[in-house]
């Protein structure tokens, strides 16, 4: 740790100790999410600060044993430093993406309170630039996140009409929803799905509808991801598909998580993905037309194949018909 | 020693803080104990670091009143007024808001400034409750190289050197940076150019440069990066195509189309296929579309969309092994 984080943090532990007199070491720690023999190293810093002069009256007075002892703070001789330093621009921005974010997947209750949040902390970040970063999420109608936030405050099931993508028709199922959150731009609902039965997660703009029903959420045996990984952990065991995109499908290499990526002669790129539904990938090789070829493993492309003789058989007729 | 270091570039807020007028250089070597015992040089040197981390951390240290007796001396001082973060009341409501919203960011150094202005928050009297609203996870991902780079160079308004695309080296005064589908943008002035310019940030291929001081140039006033941003979204509909369409399939083309009451005298659609208009503003990147539904969307018109779907699909059809049936 630098002593730059640290002489930043002091000087919010000050006025935060001030604020919680006899706080628990735990406690402080976890709200300043250091850990708490950190903590300790920083109330030993703390305690050599004070007024110039620095005789025995003029140092900040930390009770140095009943942190040692009972495990609390008391903290005294510090009337300076009752306000913490104001937020810089930095932190000013980094704070204000970040509820805007939230804002996109918001009901209506909490995107209000979080327009009022943003109001005041960036009345308090005074010349902050808060314009000049903007985060976009692509999220549900208004009407369908008003939706999910009462399914989710009340605990009750939902009646999703949901447009798959991977099978590409539109499906009507029951599900008890468990958590919202956003992932690479994107907003999501985990829910236990009735019709699966399973946990699923579905893409908030393909939700055409929602209802919420009378019936209670059960409780489900699952374990809910931790997203911090992104898609790497839940696609771990799908296959390995290697793809050659030439040059103008060479975006697909950027949109789609790659495990790996090489650029070859000409700018055209080979590159593995993870695939978990056959079905994304002959949507995708159809999609790219002749600038995607399947390099392994053997038959991965040929449902695509197929798709396209089936449709070309298709224009055949409609020409004959003509 | 870092703990002596820290200690000193504390004492010095407090002194700054407390002294209520400019304190010259030398008063503040004597007040300050960590400048005890160093030489004429080592506390010169020692002295103006500590004012830049301190600076650096966002401490205002203003520079002046410079005192007779201490000739052409400059003076130093800390005004709380200009220090202390100005008052902030949040209700619960907000505070759990703000609560969720320290979660956010999964990139190491964003992550830590929203953890140290939580603490200030914190400090200023806000508590968030950790358990409310734990059903919401919103996440902001920034995996590109050139993120942390351009996001200072953004914030202190510092020209920046890069090469974009592997071939061409750009200058650009970044105004502002936005994200749209998990993918970060730059938006500025590109200086050779002297042109408005996004620039994706994968594509960068080396790590953006600072090529001039802080506070080389002004964004323009009223930047809306929303609305820069939307040029990245498909074009809007100028053509409508007339398509077949098995029912319940496509959905990502039917909602935004309408049903065709009244089809062309032709003897389409087919059995099990449905009449759907639909607007579209690119033909390749529509026929990118149709065609990725193989036999579930066929186009009956125009003539030149429809085209475009068939070499698609000849060109996909011929990479089937065995001929299927």
């Amino acid at each position: 740790m630098t002593s730059q984080a640290q002489v930043r943090r002091l000087l919010s532990l000050v006025p935060y100790l001030r604020e919680h007199d006899g706080a628990a070491v735990a406690d402080v720690a976890a709200a300043f999410g250091i850990s708490p023999k950190t903590l300790r190293a920083d109330l030993g810093v703390l305690w050599m600060c004070g007024m110039p002069g620095l005789s025995p009256g003029d140092l900040i007075d930390i009770d140095m044993d009943a942190v040692d002892g009972e495990g609390v703070i008391h903290l005294s001789n510090a009337d300076y430093l009752t306000r913490p330093l104001r937020l810089t621009a930095d932190e000013a921005l980094a704070l204000v993406l970040a509820l805007r974010t939230l804002r996109e997947i918001a009901g209506p209750d909490q995107r209000a309170a979080t327009d009022r949040a943003l109001a005041k902390l960036e009345a308090a970040a005074g010349t902050a630039p808060t314009g000049s970063a903007s985060v976009n999420v692509t999220s549900a109608t208004e009407d369908v996140r008003a939706t999910l936030a009462d399914a989710l405050q009340r605990g009750r099931r939902l009646d999703l009409t949901y447009d798959t993508a991977t099978r590409d028709e539109t499906t009507q199922r029951l599900v008890d929803p468990l958590r919202l959150f956003v992932l690479d731009g994107y907003g999501y609902l985990e829910a236990w799905c009735y019709r699966a039965e399973g946990l699923r997660t579905f893409r908030l703009d393909r939700i055409a509808a929602a209802s919420v029903t009378e019936a209670p959420v059960e409780p489900h045996d699952v374990e809910l991801a931790d997203l911090t990984a992104g898609w790497a952990g839940s696609m771990a065991h799908a296959p390995l598909v290697s793809v050659e995109l030439s040059r103008e499908a060479a975006w697909v290499a950027e949109y789609y998580p790659t495990e790996t990526t090489t650029t070859v002669d000409g700018g055209s790129v080979v590159a593995t993905f993870r695939v978990t539904d056959p079905a994304w990938l002959r949507h995708l090789l159809l999609r790219l037309g002749g600038s995607a070829r399947v390099l392994s493993p053997d038959g991965a492309g040929d449902a695509a194949a197929e798709a396209a003789q089936e449709a070309l058989a298709a224009y055949a007729a409609l020409d004959a018909t003509a | 020693m870092a703990p002596r270091k820290t200690e000193r570039i504390v004492n010095l807020t407090i002194a700054l803080l407390v002294a209520g007028r400019y304190l010259p250089k030398s008063r503040i070597r004597e007040l300050v104990e960590g400048y005890h015992g160093l030489t004429d040089a080592a506390f010169e040197r020692t002295f103006e670091r500590d004012k830049d981390e301190l600076r650096a951390l966002g401490v205002p240290i203003e520079v002046g009143g410079f005192d007779p007796l201490f000739e052409d001396e400059a003076g130093y001082r800390i005004l709380p007024s200009e220090f202390s973060l100005p008052p902030i009341e949040l209700d619960a409501e907000e505070a759990s808001v703000v609560g969720v919203a320290a979660r956010v960011w999964q990139h190491a150094s964003m992550a830590e400034s929203t953890q140290s202005a939580m603490a200030k928050l914190r400090a200023a009297g806000v508590e968030p409750d950790p358990s409310a609203l734990a059903a919401l996870e919103p996440s902001v991902q920034a995996t590109e190289a050139a993120f942390g780079p351009l996001w200072t160079a953004v914030l202190e308004r510092v020209r920046v050197r890069f090469t974009y695309r592997d071939q061409s080296v750009r200058t650009l005064e970044p105004w502002g940076m936005t994200s749209r589908r998990g993918r970060w943008y730059v938006v500025g002035r590109d200086v050779d150019r002297d042109a408005t310019r996004m620039f994706k940030l994968s594509r960068i291929s080396d790590l953006p440069a600072a090529v001039s001081r802080p506070g080389a140039f002004d964004a323009p006033e009223g930047l809306d990066l929303r609305a820069l941003a939307a040029s990245l979204d498909p074009r809007e509909p100028t053509a409508e195509a007339l398509l077949a369409v098995r029912p319940g399939k496509a959905p990502s083309l039917t909602r935004r189309g309408r049903r065709a009451e009244v089809l062309p005298d032709l003897a389409w659609p087919a059995d099990g296929y449905e009449g759907w208009w639909v607007g579209y503003g690119s033909l390749p990147g529509m026929a990118e579309e149709v065609a990725g539904h193989g036999a579930d969307v066929l186009v009956v018109e125009p003539a030149d969309l429809r085209a475009g779907v068939v070499d698609r699909l000849r060109a996909v059809a011929g990479r089937a092994p065995v001929e299927a049936r």
